[in-house]
Parts: structure tokens; C-alpha cells; sequence
């Protein structure tokens, strides 16, 4: 027997107080904790997937749609671009790359992106196994893609039409698979990789037999294409291109250049995303509050419960003084209960925003083929922890100071 | 190494002389300028136990607190084993209670968030002495509830909660045990038997006993008595 194990029991012979102190700290450091997280994860696989992406042209619309379906991969395309113009915005002296994208087609829900080698290689991707696509029709697969649809290299499959699992397929294309990527942690681990004429080839075909139903007109078309090769390059469609500058000049001139003088849309992630942060973190912020305010009232709780308990053990208390106990193992007493209780919760509610974490997780991947990885302790979880346990001593200081002036002799006289 | 044994022979014979001497010279005490009290000196000689008969209201209870040191008298001396407790710090006052003192309170009262032993144990921690789970069985066996160890104090009957309470009292083995009306709530029967118990446990540990009550039932089962 020592003081610590009696804080404890008499922690546990109040369940009711204790049961309610606890829900309440559990409840106030599991939600902060859990947005901490989320929090994190969110900002983090968002930097992650926009680094080395200084703009974004697209089909106009809303920016931040062309950012969240050309970067993220999580909205509908806002059109196509004449692969053409995109060209000729690459060959400006301010851009250092431009990555066209293709996209439009998925299979089983995960995104069938056309591309060149310079996509995987701006999140430096890695094959582990196979090769990347040389030609058309030959893709690669993302870590994650590949792990859930158990896809292999030399498995083939055929795209669907649109973003949604179930769209009308094109059964004449098969994909090949002829590599698959290593985890880089971002949307590349979400996508199928392919060349951009593969896309091309899908839709172009798609065209042709829609317009075999006209033949007269599908002669035209192909005449047409005869009489002007180059014209082959004017009509090419991308989704989007990702654009690196090569001076921060680039950032001043070329957004507006675009928007202005193009049919294309430009966008700037950095500008965006702190744009969504912004709109994100107000509710973020309130969910914070209302979290703290039940921190705050776990506290009082706590307070009221060590103090009740006081009144009723102040008897208790001139007992122990009278076999020995000195005033500070009383104070000790009281402040490790608060504490223990405080500790506990605290524990409780990491627990619980773990297990959050780990639902939401299970949700983003539903809904985004997103998924969190790797489970950190924030450095702002020390401070919930400190934050938790200055509620604990604080509450169970007023009690342990009466405990400190408790009169003996008077309390045993009145009992 | 010879130097070592004689000083130790010294400090034996020293325990000897002053074993189980309690006395209190000119104590007075005051709760304020209308209420205060003065206390006819106490010199009890070792192996002896004192009744300290009284009414109510002449100041028995605030006797017994100044006895076991829980109050400070505002003149005069308790004295235990040659040391004086009103010159003790109070830190070291609450722990030379807790070894050498063991107090029985009118109504028995325990720790309710734990057991009959862990309230043993708790004493025993308190008073800085080991946790001896041997010596609670003896004591609760020899007080006839050793079958109730495990069992919450408050779950007790009445007999047994009087004797759970000097359970507490006698378990550090003090040199004195202050009983405070241990028998005012008793009928005659368990009034003699309390009466009994206190003293056979006082002399199984070698304590002196002194009992502060109105109870003149208690009279003729000590050969000392002071009528306050």
C-alpha cells in the first residue's frame, strides 16, 4: 500500500464521477488530437502531391476544380485544350517543363492517366517491377492500384468511360500491364499510367465508330486528315498540363498571360490550396474550440469530482493524518488522483483518435483513393498531453490545499 | 568493532530506562480568550494504564488531541519516551504519532475505498514501518475478525467495525494507545468486553492504554483513574 495505489482506489471507488471525467477528457483530446491528425495527413499529402508544380493549365472553369482533379485526382476534368496551344506555352522561355495529362478514363474507379515518363519521374517514382509503358496501350501501375485490384504485369484490362466504376467500357482497347510503381506516398499511387496516345487511340476509335453510322462523313474526316498532316497535332486534346518555371518570373507573367490571352485556364496550386485551407480552417478552428470547451469542462468536472470526494473523505483524511500521514502525502494524494485521472483521459482519447484516424483513413480510401500512412506522434500532441495535465493539477488544486489546511483535531471531534 | 558493541549495550539500557513513560506537565490550552482549559498533570508509570473520567463539555476530547499531539497546547508538555512532542517540527510530529501512538475514536472510521487489510496496510505504510501482512493476520486474528481481510471496513457489523478500529491502533505496536468514549455507544455486556479487549491488546504490545470517558461503567477495571 502507498499513496499512489490509494489514489487510485479511491479513483475507483467513485465510478459514476470517474466514468463522467473521463468520457469528457477522452471526448475534448480525442477530437483535438484527431484533427491534429487529419489535419496533417490532409496538408501533408496535399504539399506532397503539388510539389514541383508551379501552375496548372486547363480548360477554364473553376480553378480549384482544375487543381483538384489535375493534381489530386479527386474531382471531373473542366474540359480538354488543344494539345497545341499547351505546346506552344511550354516553348515560352519562362517555362522549364510542361507535363500534358490526359485523363477521363478509369478502371474500377482508379484513374487512367496519359502521360509522358516525366510524370512518374516529378514524384520520383520508381519501377519495382516491370518497366514503364513504351508504347501505346502498355501502362503502369500505382503501388496502391496494384496492390488492391491484385493486378500483375501481363494482365490485361479495358477502361471505362468517366470517372465512376461501371461507365461504358471500350472493349476493343486492352490495356496491358507492363510495370508497376513503387509507394511514393502520393496520387501516383492512386493512378494507372499510360502514354498519352493511348487515350488518343480510345477516344479517336470511339469517334470512328460513332461515325461509321455516317460513313459519308467519317471520308471527309479522314480526307481532311490526308490533306493537312499537321493538322493531326492542332487536333489533339489533353486534359491539363503541369508546368514547372524557370524563374520565379514565371509566377508574375504567366498566370495572367494565360488567363488572358489563351483559351486555357491557368492555375496556381500554392494559391489555391491555401485558398481551401483557409475556407477549411474555419471549420477546423471551430471544431477546435468546441473540443477545448470540453477539455475546459473535463476539468471543472474533474473538480467537482475531487472536491465532492473531498467533503465526503475529509474525516478520512484527519484519519490518516492521526496514524501518520504527513499534510504533503495528503496534498500528494489529492494532486496524483487529478493527475492519474487527467493521465488516463489523455491516454483514452489518443486511443480513440487513433482509432478515428484509422476510420477516416478507411473513408478517404472509399470515397478518394486516399489513405493515410504512417502513424506520428505530432509534436503538438506533447502539448495536448502538458495541456491536459496543467487541467488536472489545476483541478485538483484547490482540493489538495484544502487537504493541506485540513484541522485534525476538529474533524475528528465532529464526526 | 568493540567500540560499536558497547555504545549499542548503552542505547539498549537507554530504551529500558525510558520505555512506555508518558507524562504531561501544566498543559493548557485555549481556543480562544472565553474557552481555555488547563489539564491536571499526568505522570503514568511504565506497565500502567489510565482511565480519564470526565462530563461532556469539560474539554475530554481536547485532552486526548493534545496527548497524541494533533493539537498544540499554548502552555506545558507532552512527553513520550523522554521526547518532548510540542518540540517537534510537524512533519516529524505526524510520523513519531504514527510509530509510537495508536488512537481508537468513539466512532470507527476507516478509509472507504479500501479493504480491512489494505486499511492495516495503509497504517503501516503511514507510520513508515514495513508492510508486514503476517503481523495484520496475527492482529486481526487475535481481535477474532482474521476472517474478514478482504472485506470493505463499512461492510462490517458494528462488533466488528469496534474491532477493525483497534486493529488500526495496535498494528504498529505504539507505546501508547488513547482511546477516545470507545464504549459510550455500547450496551453493558460489549462495554466490559471492549473494556477487556482494549487492555489485553494494550498489554499484548507491551503499550500503555489510556482511556478519556464519561463512561462510569469503566471505573472499577482501572486501578488508576483521574477525574477531570
Amino acid at each position: 500500500m502507498n499513496i499512489f495505489k490509494l489514489s487510485y482506489r479511491n479513483m475507483t471507488s467513485r465510478p459514476l464521477s470517474t466514468t463522467l471525467s473521463l468520457i469528457l477528457l477522452t471526448l475534448g483530446v480525442g477530437m483535438i488530437s484527431l484533427l491534429l491528425q487529419v489535419n496533417r495527413h490532409i496538408q501533408q499529402q496535399m504539399e506532397n502531391n503539388v510539389r514541383g508544380i508551379d501552375m496548372i493549365v486547363g480548360a477554364k472553369g473553376s480553378p480549384l476544380q482544375l487543381i483538384l482533379s489535375a493534381v489530386y485526382h479527386i474531382d471531373a476534368p473542366t474540359g480538354n485544350i488543344s494539345l497545341y496551344e499547351a505546346e506552344q506555352l511550354q516553348r515560352n522561355r519562362l517555362v522549364a517543363s510542361g507535363i500534358p495529362l490526359s485523363y477521363g478514363d478509369s478502371y474500377k474507379g482508379y484513374r487512367i492517366v496519359g502521360s509522358t515518363h516525366e510524370y512518374p519521374q516529378l514524384y520520383n517514382a520508381t519501377v519495382i517491377n516491370g518497366r514503364l509503358w513504351q508504347k501505346p496501350f502498355e501502362v503502369a501501375v500505382g503501388a496502391k492500384v496494384a496492390e488492391n485490384l491484385e493486378l500483375k504485369i501481363g494482365d490485361s484490362f479495358t477502361g471505362a468511360h468517366g470517372l465512376d466504376d461501371g461507365g461504358e467500357t471500350h472493349e476493343e482497347h486492352a490495356y496491358k500491364v507492363v510495370g508497376i510503381l513503387n509507394y511514393t506516398n502520393s496520387v501516383l499511387d492512386q493512378l494507372i499510367l499510360t502514354a498519352t496516345e493511348s487515350v488518343w487511340e480510345v477516344h479517336h476509335h470511339e469517334d470512328e465508330a460513332e461515325q461509321a453510322v455516317e460513313p459519308e462523313e467519317s471520308h471527309e474526316h479522314e480526307t481532311h486528315k490526308e490533306n493537312h498532316p499537321e493538322d493531326e497535332e492542332h487536333e489533339h486534346e489533353i486534359t491539363a498540363m503541369l508546368i514547372q518555371f524557370r524563374s520565379p518570373m514565371g509566377m508574375m507573367q504567366l498566370p495572367r498571360m494565360v488567363n488572358e490571352n489563351t483559351n486555357m485556364q491557368a492555375a496556381v496550386p500554392a494559391y489555391e490550396i491555401s485558398r481551401l485551407f483557409s475556407l477549411m480552417g474555419v471549420g477546423i478552428d471551430t471544431l477546435s474550440t468546441i473540443a477545448l470547451v470540453i477539455m475546459a469542462v473535463s476539468g471543472l468536472s474533474v473538480f467537482i469530482s475531487l472536491y465532492s470526494a473531498l467533503k465526503d473523505r475529509q474525516y478520512e483524511m484527519a484519519l490518516m493524518r492521526s496514524y501518520g500521514s504527513t499534510r504533503w502525502q495528503l496534498v500528494w494524494m489529492v494532486l496524483q488522483e487529478g493527475l492519474l485521472l487527467t493521465l488516463t483521459g489523455f491516454l483514452l482519447g489518443i486511443i480513440v483518435s487513433r482509432i478515428g484516424l484509422w476510420f477516416v483513413s478507411g473513408l478517404m480510401e472509399a470515397d478518394y483513393h486516399y489513405s493515410f500512412s504512417g502513424w506520428i506522434w505530432l509534436r503538438e500532441e506533447w502539448w495536448l498531453l502538458v495541456t491536459a495535465l496543467t487541467i488536472g493539477l489545476l483541478a485538483s488544486l484547490l482540493p489538495a490545499i484544502s487537504a493541506f489546511h485540513i484541522n485534525i483535531s476538529k474533524t475528528l471531534a465532529d464526526a | 568493532m568493540q567500540l560499536c558493541c558497547i555504545y549499542r549495550f548503552h542505547l539498549i539500557s537507554l530504551q529500558r530506562k525510558t520505555k512506555e513513560m508518558f507524562k504531561t506537565q501544566s498543559l493548557i490550552f485555549a481556543y480562544n480568550d472565553q474557552t481555555s482549559f488547563r489539564f491536571p498533570d499526568i505522570d503514568l508509570p511504565a506497565g500502567e494504564d489510565l482511565l480519564i473520567l470526565g462530563e461532556s463539555g469539560i474539554g475530554k476530547t481536547t485532552l486526548l488531541h493534545l496527548m497524541a499531539g494533533l493539537l498544540r497546547p499554548k502552555a506545558g508538555s507532552v512527553e513520550l519516551m523522554k521526547t518532548n512532542l510540542n518540540e517537534l517540527p510537524a512533519g516529524k510530529l505526524d510520523r513519531f504519532r504514527g510509530r509510537h501512538i495508536g488512537l481508537v475514536f468513539q466512532r470507527p472510521h476507516f478509509v472507504h475505498a479500501l479493504s480491512l487489510q489494505e486499511n492495516l496496510a495503509l497504517v503501516q505504510y503511514l507510520a513508515g514501518k514495513r508492510q508486514d501482512s503476517n503481523k495484520i493476520k496475527e492482529v486481526l486474528n487475535r481481535l477474532g475478525i482474521g476472517h474478514k481481510l478482504s472485506e470493505k471496513p463499512y461492510r462490517l457489523s458494528q462488533g466488528e467495525q469496534q474491532r477493525a478500529a483497534i486493529a488500526l491502533a495496535v498494528v504498529n505496536n505504539p507505546q501508547l494507545i488513547l482511546a477516545d468514549e470507545p464504549t459510550s455507544s455500547l450496551d453493558d455486556k460489549n462495554c466490559a468486553r471492549v473494556a477487556a479487549l482494549l487492555k489485553e491488546q494494550a498489554s499484548a504490545t507491551d503499550a500503555q492504554l489510556i482511556i478519556i470517558t464519561h463512561d462510569q461503567r469503566l471505573k472499577e477495571q482501572f486501578q488508576y483513574r483521574l477525574e477531570l
